[in-house]
């Protein structure tokens, strides 16, 4: 099965030059101008971009446990839509992804029926409870690519900094959801203005950033790999940028939401606005961005988390953490930072694609003969409505809802094969 | 009566939403209500027919008795509903139960829930006015408004007043109500209390004063307003004990002495005599706690009436 996608505006080593692109099953054959070579399918993508598939490495996929979230299909699904062609998914599911069996299940489960790639990430700890280390060198043997307790975060100094100890001895990295339970209590939004304001409880950005200071002093010691999900305080950078200038291997990602959004969101008590880490002040924005752009911040990362209707649709205090992300991730950030000019297209493709897929060295990300043919195309005019009819994902909790953004995903090959075709939804 | 003025079709889930003129409205209002109160036969025939609902998710007697109070008095049918979150965490949803009431015909709801922003999920689900009877520490707008009525007829005006609260603001949706109706009347406000009970954004979002020493807070005052301190608190790690919060802040004789001489004296209720504020204090003539619940009842009746538009 030959594809050859014709004209596109191709980005290739961090700038969009014109050329075709053909893909040879799974594989990209060939970049170049004017390429002759005979094709099963031939596309048109004049005046379209062609971009690496996108790498998202912090999704719940909800499966196994909680399908009635979201399952294996339709996430993958709406992450083809998104542009997506590879995604990790974390190990809070039911039950928690602490065991090769579980690692394997999603494995076949994701080839047979995903639309996508799913990398898994096996649990830090058993259960996630944060109290036995869990069996990392058995979830190996099923290929998971990370460890993390994310949804949850050992509070025990001494077991973290064993678990991170005996992770690094498999060369895996250790994703950490920083958060001080003692510190965030049962908050709501972010610790600050708006918590006050409202009658919330907060999250103080502290609960975040001690966390962090700590792991950070623990990978400087056990000199093992850390990657801080959802990064989303100003001072939370602060500690990855002195952790890179001392020369650990510290990296850290941040969501489109805590690009796009601050607490002022949560004003008016909608749920999809409740997440956690929170969402931040302005200033907390401002310094995720720029650290985006300067590259200290690595990758962007949705953090989709679905949740049923019902589950959000109630009391505040009561409805679950988390936001859909998968279909407005692009869109959203190409609207809010590319078109309002404070983010070069080229950097946000860089982010999304390259170097994610350099954290943890895949094969992807990149046009790039002989890498796999993950390729998107996209119509930067194309209008992306944000609606509950309009979304594959099972739930619809973004905050995003009733928005209309620039930056359509016409199509998206993912190993060659196409996972998702605009045309077909209309 | 007679009113042009109106709040047909509107919520009160604070007073964010509302203009000062449209608070001196509701306080001129309320002015007739307690002529009205005043009379031997008080009951009004305004809203008969109208269905209002208090939909209580939080116990809340006073509260509760305070709405009922007031729409018997004007002849409108009253249908009480009461669950504990507890409960609704596991059982029926708050939608569900709107849902169910929706289907009996109400024409208002009188909502009080332990979870901020409730009431505006009850409007959302039933597309009926609501009136927010409380919601967790965020806000609970009757009450401010009795309080400002309460200070309003006796002074004639809030302007230029300096309105002294004392005690856990952290954890007060009296006070966040309070706030934005006096200042937009026209009231300098300081907060007081010990340092982990007053949020520092305060003066950010309400523009009022912070202070954490009780002399300094009261030097000027017009009017003092103690807060209910619950042993709760201490038990969360935020203050050493009631012993330690009556030494520095209780509001007494001694104390209220470095406010204004005859400095109105204010609670929201309930009281814990002793602690925040000493019965010497709240029975004396400055004292306007008992008038408070007897405002309570007009004020209500006042927004009642306007809400539903009720006919004199
Ligand atoms: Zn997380």
């Amino acid at each position: 099965m030959r594809t050859l996608i014709k004209n596109g505006l191709v980005y290739r080593d961090g700038a969009f030059v014109q050329a075709d692109v053909l893909l040879d099953n799974d594989r990209i054959a060939e970049v170049g101008q004017k390429l002759t070579a005979k094709a099963d399918s031939v596309f048109d993508a004049i005046g379209k971009h062609v971009m690496p598939g996108f790498i998202d490495l912090h999704v719940h996929l909800r499966d196994p446990g909680q399908m009635h979230k979201e399952d294996i299909v339709s996430g993958t699904r709406a992450a083809a839509k998104g542009g997506f062609t590879t995604v990790q998914a974390m190990a809070n599911t039911d039950p928690v992804v602490d065991n090769l069996a579980t690692v394997e299940y999603i494995n076949r489960k994701a080839k047979e029926l995903g639309s996508c790639k799913v990398l898994v990430v096996g649990a830090l700890t058993r259960n996630s409870e944060g109290k036995e280390i869990a069996s990392i060198a058995n979830m190996l043997k099923g290929g998971i690519t990370a460890v993390s307790d994310d949804g949850s975060c050992v509070q025990e100094g001494r077991l973290k900094f064993n678990a991170l100890k005996y992770a690094a001895g498999f060369n895996i990295p250790v994703i950490v959801h920083a958060e001080d339970y003692s510190l965030a209590g049962s908050g709501q939004v972010n610790g600050g203005k708006i918590s006050t304001q409202l009658g919330l409880s907060g999250i103080p950005a502290l609960a975040e950033e001690v966390m962090i200071a700590r792991d950070i002093m623990f990978a400087e010691k056990i000199r093992c790999r850390l990657h801080i999900a959802h990064i989303s305080t100003a001072r939370s950078i602060e500690m990855v940028q002195w952790a890179r200038q001392a020369g650990l291997d510290v990296t850290a990602e941040v969501t489109p939401h805590h690009l796009l959004l601050t607490e002022e969101a949560c004003v008016g008590f909608d749920t999809n606005t409740k997440v956690k880490p929170p969402l931040r002040t302005e200033k907390d924005r401002r310094a995720c961005f720029d650290a985006l752009r300067e590259g200290v911040i690595d990758f962007i990362a949705t953090d989709h988390a679905p949740h049923a209707d019902y589950e959000k649709d109630r009391e505040f205090t009561l409805a679950p953490y988390g936001i859909n992300g998968f279909e407005t991730a692009f869109c959203s950030l190409y609207e809010g930072l590319v078109l309002a000019g404070e983010l070069p297209l080229e950097t946000l493709v860089q982010r999304m694609a390259e170097a994610p897929a350099r954290f943890l060295s895949l094969d992807t990300g990149r046009i790039e003969p002989g890498l796999a043919a993950d390729v998107i195309m996209v119509d930067l005019d194309g209008e992306v409505s944000i609606t509950p009819d309009a979304m594959l994902s099972k739930s619809k909790n973004t905050p995003f809802l009733g928005r209309s953004f620039k930056g359509r995903v016409l199509k998206t090959w993912c190993d060659g094969r196409i996972t998702w075709d605009a045309d077909d939804a209309e | 009566m007679q009113s042009k003025f109106n709040l047909l079709g509107r919520n009160l889930f604070d007073l964010d939403d509302y203009s000062t003129d449209e608070i001196v409205a509701i306080l001129e209002a309320t002015q007739v209500m307690k002529q009205i109160n005043l009379r031997d036969y008080k009951k009004l025939p305004t809203l008969k027919g109208k269905t209002v609902c208090t939909l209580f998710f939080e116990n809340s007697t006073r509260t509760r008795m305070s709405f009922e109070l007031a729409a018997s008095r004007m002849s409108a049918d009253v249908v009480s509903f009461s669950a504990e979150t507890s409960a609704l965490a596991k059982g029926e949803s708050l939608q569900d139960t709107v849902y169910t009431l929706n289907a009996m015909g109400i024409d208002l709801y009188i909502v009080r829930h332990s979870c901020p922003g409730s009431p505006q999920l009850v409007h959302k689900h039933s597309s009926k006015p609501v009136i927010n009877a409380g919601d967790g520490r965020h806000a609970h707008p009757t009450q401010a408004l009795l309080d400002i009525f309460s200070i309003w007829e006796r002074l004639g005006s809030l302007k230029g007043l300096r309105i002294a609260i004392v005690g856990d603001v952290t954890h007060s949706r009296v006070v966040r109500s309070n706030l934005i109706g006096m200042k937009k009347l026209g009231a300098e406000v300081v907060v007081c209390g010990p340092r982990t009970l007053v949020p520092g954004y305060l003066p950010e979002i309400y523009g009022c004063e912070v202070e954490y020493d009780l002399k300094t807070a009261l030097k000027n005052a017009d009017v003092v307003m103690g807060l209910r301190m619950q042993i709760e608190r201490q038990r969360e790690g935020l203050f050493p004990g009631l012993d330690e919060y009556t030494r520095h802040y209780v509001l007494s004789k001694e104390t209220i002495r470095w406010a204004k001489k005859d400095a109105l004296i204010m609670h929201p209720g309930p009281m814990n005599r002793g602690i925040e504020i000493l019965p010497e204090i709240a029975d004396s003539e400055q004292s306007l706690i008992l008038k408070q619940v007897a405002n309570g009842v007009n004020v209500r009746m006042a927004i009642l009436f306007l809400m539903l538009g009720g006919k004199a």
